[in-house]
């Protein structure tokens, strides 16, 4: 008998894999929770749904609950990330014109090199103005491209596309560059419509994809209630990590009712191995959508303060205040409190120099020691948050 | 009545589009515009120039707006969505009657409300008569299938048509289920004998 059933809102992606997992492997049944999956139509329409009360929890874009809290997006409601759902898993691309131009640039698809990337397209474009399709304003995609275009001389702007209408975008011409997570940029791919040039990780090793986010009141009224959810996500981003359950995890997913996607679909995100290019072979991408390992759902308070400063920047605001608004809406003081009775390990400190880490590093942690990162940024800056 | 607002409605059902204009009309706001398709939507709502937005909750296409919203229009105004200007009770309707509603500049919410809750009745009334079709449908669908489990009971027991329907009942009672429960787990175990 569930002591809880808790209304949880996500969009129809791969990564909403921890919550339909916690629920379909029974995760949530260990900790009295019953989740009531709710797919939604749009981010906007999942943000209302939260922000009104109808939903108790909700899978969103890891800048979307920050938006929320500082009243960017919809009603101004405090809205906390209790923790990650994961990493990586989106790609930047262009259209193939536009491939083609980068290739005569000198560009060599190689996707480990960001800037020489950012410099064929620079000289592609020519000082074109680009229209970069993303699939909503507050998302990494669209932050993540700010990011690498900054200090370039590309013109662009962004132009919001529900990732399902990505491929027609640019079928039509009216995408020169996307920034989408998968299945969506190997649809571009598949029809031959443009290419896949980096992925989200190429620009930000550690950038974090979706959140598990809650309105803060609803976080604090009932720890029971909180903590269960919480190590049951947690439980089922473990799962979701090991290798030997991925074959697995694509079947349930695909099975159930909850992800119109098919296997061929879910593949590649879940494997990591992605076409780039109509006609080619299949690269194989290290980690590329992670739930678990690494600490990926660790709510670094830094993490959130760099999004804050880069959401500054998209408006204008005081980026030191607006960090330090962001660093709030992270909680690790709640996942230290909950998933350290699962028995786990846990990151020594709650913020971090972000982009520190160029390999795999071993840090302090509060059973010993844990392995952490890479999670340098493509320019090789160094990100310290604003102190609270 | 204030029918200058200049409203846009976003819905690409043409049945459901009509049904909203003429609640406006109706209202009394005769300065509304249909838009179906949501391709170059940035251009088009500068070309509209509207003051409210009206769109379906459900509508996949509602990201589009949110990135109007995010920056500002064309003309330079803002545009939010009404829940930061309106109270919380007419927030939680429309959302319940699966509306969502965009303000474009600064308009006083004694112009903003009216229009709201003309749209909010309309979106609860086409919601109803929604659930009323599903659940037509639903009962034709599972008569079919009682009367086909009742044809495999005929057949294979010999016996007559009421008395196939008291066996399913008597089952399903037995059972604390429903006879559709019952007549779909009929057919599936006569399939699988096949």
């Amino acid at each position: 008998m569930s002591r809880y059933v808790l209304n949880c809102g996500y969009v129809p992606l791969a990564d909403c894999a921890p919550l339909i997992v916690a629920q379909e492997l029974g995760f949530a049944a260990d900790e009295g929770l019953e989740l009531n999956l709710l797919r939604q139509p749009s981010w906007a329409a999942l943000r209302d749904l939260l922000a009104l009360g109808h939903l108790d929890a909700a899978h969103m874009l890891v800048p979307l609950p920050i938006a929320m809290s500082v009243g960017l997006s919809g009603k101004r409601v405090q809205t906390d990330i209790l923790m990650l759902l994961s990493a990586g898993g989106i790609f930047v691309g262009v259209a193939a014109a536009l491939a083609d131009a980068m290739r005569v640039q000198g560009w060599t698809g190689d996707l480990d090199d960001p800037r020489g990337a950012r410099a064929a397209l620079e000289g592609a474009a020519g000082g074109r103005h680009l229209r970069v399709g993303v699939p909503f304003p507050y998302a990494m995609h669209h932050l993540l491209f700010r990011y690498l275009a900054r200090g370039t001389s590309l013109d662009f702007e962004a132009v919001t596309t529900p990732p399902p209408l990505m491929a027609r975008g640019v079928a039509d011409g009216e995408l020169d560059v996307f920034v989408v997570g998968e299945p969506w940029g190997s649809v571009v791919v598949e029809g031959g419509w443009g290419e896949l040039i980096l992925p989200g990780a190429a620009i930000w090793q550690a950038a974090p994809e979706k959140a598990l986010a809650a309105r803060r009141d609803w976080a604090e009224a009932d720890p029971g209630r909180t903590g269960a959810l919480m190590r049951a996500v947690y439980r089922a981003a473990d799962w979701l990590d090991t290798p030997s359950n991925r074959a697995l995890a694509i079947e349930i997913l695909a099975r159930t009712e909850h992800l119109d996607l098919s296997h061929q679909a879910l593949d590649p995100s879940l494997t990591g191995r992605i076409v780039t290019r109509r006609g080619t072979a299949p690269v194989e991408i290290d980690r590329f959508l992670r739930f678990h390992r690494g600490a990926t759902t660790f709510p670094w308070r830094s993490q959130a303060a760099w999004i804050g400063a880069q959401i500054a920047d998209l408006h204008g605001r005081d980026s030191r205040a607006l960090a330090l608004e962001a660093k709030a809406v992270m909680r690790p003081d709640l996942y230290r409190a909950y998933i350290a009775q699962l028995g786990a390990d846990l990151p020594g400190a709650s913020a971090k120099l972000e982009g520190a880490m160029a390999y795999r590093t071993a840090v302090a942690s509060t059973r010993g020691n844990m392995i952490l990162g890479p999670d340098a940024f493509f320019d090789g800056i160094v990100y310290e948050s604003p102190p609270a | 009545m204030d029918a200058d607002t200049h409203i846009l409605v976003v819905e690409p059902e043409r049945e459901r589009a009509v049904a909203i204009i003429d609640a406006l009309k109706e209202g009394g706001w005769t300065r509304v515009t249909v838009l179906g398709d949501m391709a170059g939507l940035a251009r088009k709502l500068a070309q509209i120039d509207p003051d409210i937005v009206l769109i379906d909750l459900a509508n996949p296409s509602r990201d589009l707006l949110e990135q109007v919203s995010a920056a500002s229009d064309a003309k330079g105004r803002p545009v939010a969505m009404f829940v930061d200007q309106s109270d919380d009770t007419m927030s939680q309707a429309a959302v319940a009657a699966g509306l969502s509603a965009y303000v474009v500049g600064d308009m006083l919410p004694e112009r903003i409300k009216p229009v709201l809750a003309t749209a909010i009745a309309r979106f609860q009334m086409m919601a109803q008569m929604r659930r009323e079709l599903e659940a037509a449908k639903q009962a034709l669908s599972d008569r079919k299938t009682i009367d086909k489990a009742k044809g495999v009971l005929m057949r294979a027991q010999g016996i007559t048509e009421d008395e196939a329907y008291t066996l399913l009942r008597r089952k399903a009672m037995e059972g604390g289920r429903k006879v559709i429960d019952v007549a779909e787990a009929l057919l599936t175990a006569a399939d699988l004998l096949k």
